[in-house]
């Protein structure tokens, strides 16, 4: 079934608000793309190929998220820096159990205070999507992580 | 092996940097950027009369199960051979140096080597090379190639409760001696029943491995570094907890236990830093549950055992850690988280959120990455200068009652010396 122009565009205009958020460093903007129920995991390739469970974040509720990105204000410190995503091609499909799937490839690079830029991370996004009052909301985000080898550290979400 | 690295004591490297304090109360920074102390420690250390972690039997259960695991910078096979036995050898094809088994897990009869494909056994056992007698009488290897002596490198390889230890040195004391009494029991009492492997974690950080040991031993960093428990009212450093080491110091258990937080008198410890004073409430505190699993009352428990390794339990959130050095300059911290394989699916599903508390993205452990760098970086010059390790006080090594303390610290450095040959104190 083929959905419409629109629909399509809905979804590129929210994974588009989706990586400008976390970039321009608007977690707490960022958490509410989400649903009330969600959940929000970053998972290594390496496990998800063993069907191991084990994630790297883990947030299987609105809450967690918000905790983790208030945590990321007020407690924890990691290392300087700005996002910048850039996000392949969206595939949307009809969603199993959500509204729509959306799926991309993502590359994240990190770039510190002095302009000194790298490739942070490489992987997968695996989204579903459901429809709120009108508003496209994000369900269930996978990120799936090629570079399982976390350089440094993963403070700041994927 | 550098060249330039001599068999004796200390070899020209160890000789280069001076501690001028016996009880390791001063670290010189050139021991943590020196190529040539990185080459001896390869040696020294990981290659020493010492056991390193390689990995869990959990891992390999079947006959032909293997994993690829290093030993500071030196790939290893660790693999379980049809007769049940467990197995250790460097992943170095015996006839050119090529890496022989490429996947990093899986279930095989043979390791085969792509590049000509000779094929070892489980056990290491070089028995297969094709045209090992040439074409037709013409090429091949000579008559008198004895393909007995072209093994892959073996370990020697020692369990407890399920956990595999290896060692390259014949001057390797007996497992059990080598972790004393103490770290055999926290051994036997993370794996006191049968695991079940929950996955992996993996972080690269650009740094000097033992900045990551002396972190490891230093729980005065604790409360003041990783915030997330002071903010959200977790514990404290002025709690319940200490450190614990083996006779010879080189192993660390730094502890925290239940109902650790006292109230009262703490508040003015933080002084002028703006920290410590936050009275904060997650809004799904959940994670922080603590189900009570072993007869003791410890809610922390980090073994870091010499030279690379430390068993973790935070909580209820467990696994094994192990350092893999890459150079002078980087290193990987390689993680099994596991729970047990009686855990119902609730249990699993705790320790899975709880592990948001550990491992690169931790949030009681992020911190250290950015700290491990930090350091590296400022301490690229003036490898003759020191840090100063002297939380707990100068002198013996002794048990810390409390975690304002770096005395673990001083312990493994004591020990390194030692192995590494170098020696500390004014006559050095």
């Amino acid at each position: 079934m083929s959905l419409a122009v629109e629909l399509r565009l809905r979804v590129h205009d929210l994974v588009e608000t989706y990586g400008r958020l976390l970039d321009e460093d608007k977690l707490e903007a960022w958490v509410e793309l989400f649903a009330e129920t969600c959940r929000y995991e970053i998972i290594s390739r390496e496990n998800r190929e063993q069907n191991l469970p084990l994630s790297l974040m883990l947030c299987d509720n609105k809450d967690m998220l918000r905790d983790r990105i208030f945590s990321l204000r007020e407690a924890n410190i990691y290392n300087i820096h700005r996002d910048c995503h850039v996000i392949g091609l969206v595939r949307v499909t009809q969603g199993v159990g959500a509204a729509f799937a959306a799926t991309a490839s993502y590359a994240l690079f990190q770039s510190n205070q002095e302009g000194d830029s790298r490739l942070f991370s490489v992987g997968r996004y695996e989204m579903d999507l459901v429809e709120d009052d009108g508003r496209l909301l994000i369900a269930r985000q996978i990120v799936v992580v090629d570079t399982g080898a976390i350089p440094t550290l993963l403070a700041t979400p994927i | 092996m550098s060249a330039s690295i001599q068999p004796e004591a200390g070899g020209q490297a160890g000789a280069r940097y001076s501690f001028p304090a016996e009880d390791c109360s001063r670290i010189p920074y050139g021991m943590y950027r020196d190529a040539e102390i990185y080459a001896l420690e390869q040696q020294r250390i990981f290659h020493g009369p010492v056991w390193n972690f390689l990995a869990l039997e959990a891992e390999i259960p079947n006959p032909g199960d293997f994993r690829v695991v290093a030993v500071g910078d030196t790939p290893v096979i660790v693999d379980r051979a049809k007769d049940g036995s467990v197995h250790a050898m460097v992943n170095r094809c015996a006839h050119r140096g090529s890496i022989v088994q490429r996947a990093l897990h899986g279930n095989c009869r043979v390791h085969t080597c792509c590049y000509h494909q000779w094929s070892f056994d489980l056990t290491g056992k070089l028995v297969g090379v094709p045209f090992q007698k040439g074409v037709n009488g013409k090429g091949g290897l000579p008559a008198d190639f004895d393909k007995s002596c072209h093994g892959l490198q073996q370990l020697k390889i020692a369990r407890l409760s399920g956990v595999i230890f290896g060692t390259f040195s014949d001057e390797a004391p007996p497992l059990a001696e080598f972790l004393g009494p103490l770290f055999t029991h926290q051994v036997q009492r993370l794996f006191h029943k049968p695991v079940r492997v929950l996955g992996y974690q993996r972080q690269r950080i650009f740094g000097n491995w033992k900045l990551y040991t002396d972190n490891l031993r230093d729980p005065n960093h604790g409360g003041l570094l990783h915030m997330f428990q002071i903010t959200f009212g977790i514990a404290r450093l002025n709690g319940t907890g200490g450190a614990q080491m083996d006779a010879d110091g080189k192993h660390n258990l730094s502890w925290a236990a239940q109902g650790g937080r006292t109230d009262g008198a703490e508040d003015e410890s933080y002084g002028d830093t703006g920290r410590g004073d936050m009275n904060i409430k997650l809004r799904d505190p959940s994670l922080l549950r603590y189900h009570k699993e072993f007869p003791d009352d410890l809610t922390l428990a980090i073994s870091s055992l010499f030279p690379g390794a430390a068993l973790q339990q935070i909580g209820n959130c467990l696994a094994v850690r192990q350092i893999r050095t890459r150079s002078a300059d980087e290193f990987d911290i390689v993680s099994t988280f596991f729970g047990y394989q009686d855990d119902d699916a609730e249990m699993t599903r705790h320790r899975l959120r709880k592990a948001n508390l550990a491992g690169p993205a931790g949030l009681v452990s992020m911190e250290d990455g950015e700290a491990v760098e930090l350091v590296h970086r400022a301490i690229v010059r003036d490898g003759d200068q020191h840090s100063v390790v002297e939380f707990g006080g100068r002198g013996p090594i002794r048990d810390q009652e409390n975690l304002v303390s770096d005395v673990p610290m001083r312990g493994f450095w004591m020990y390194y010396c030692k192995l590494m040959g170098i020696s500390a104190g004014a006559a050095a």
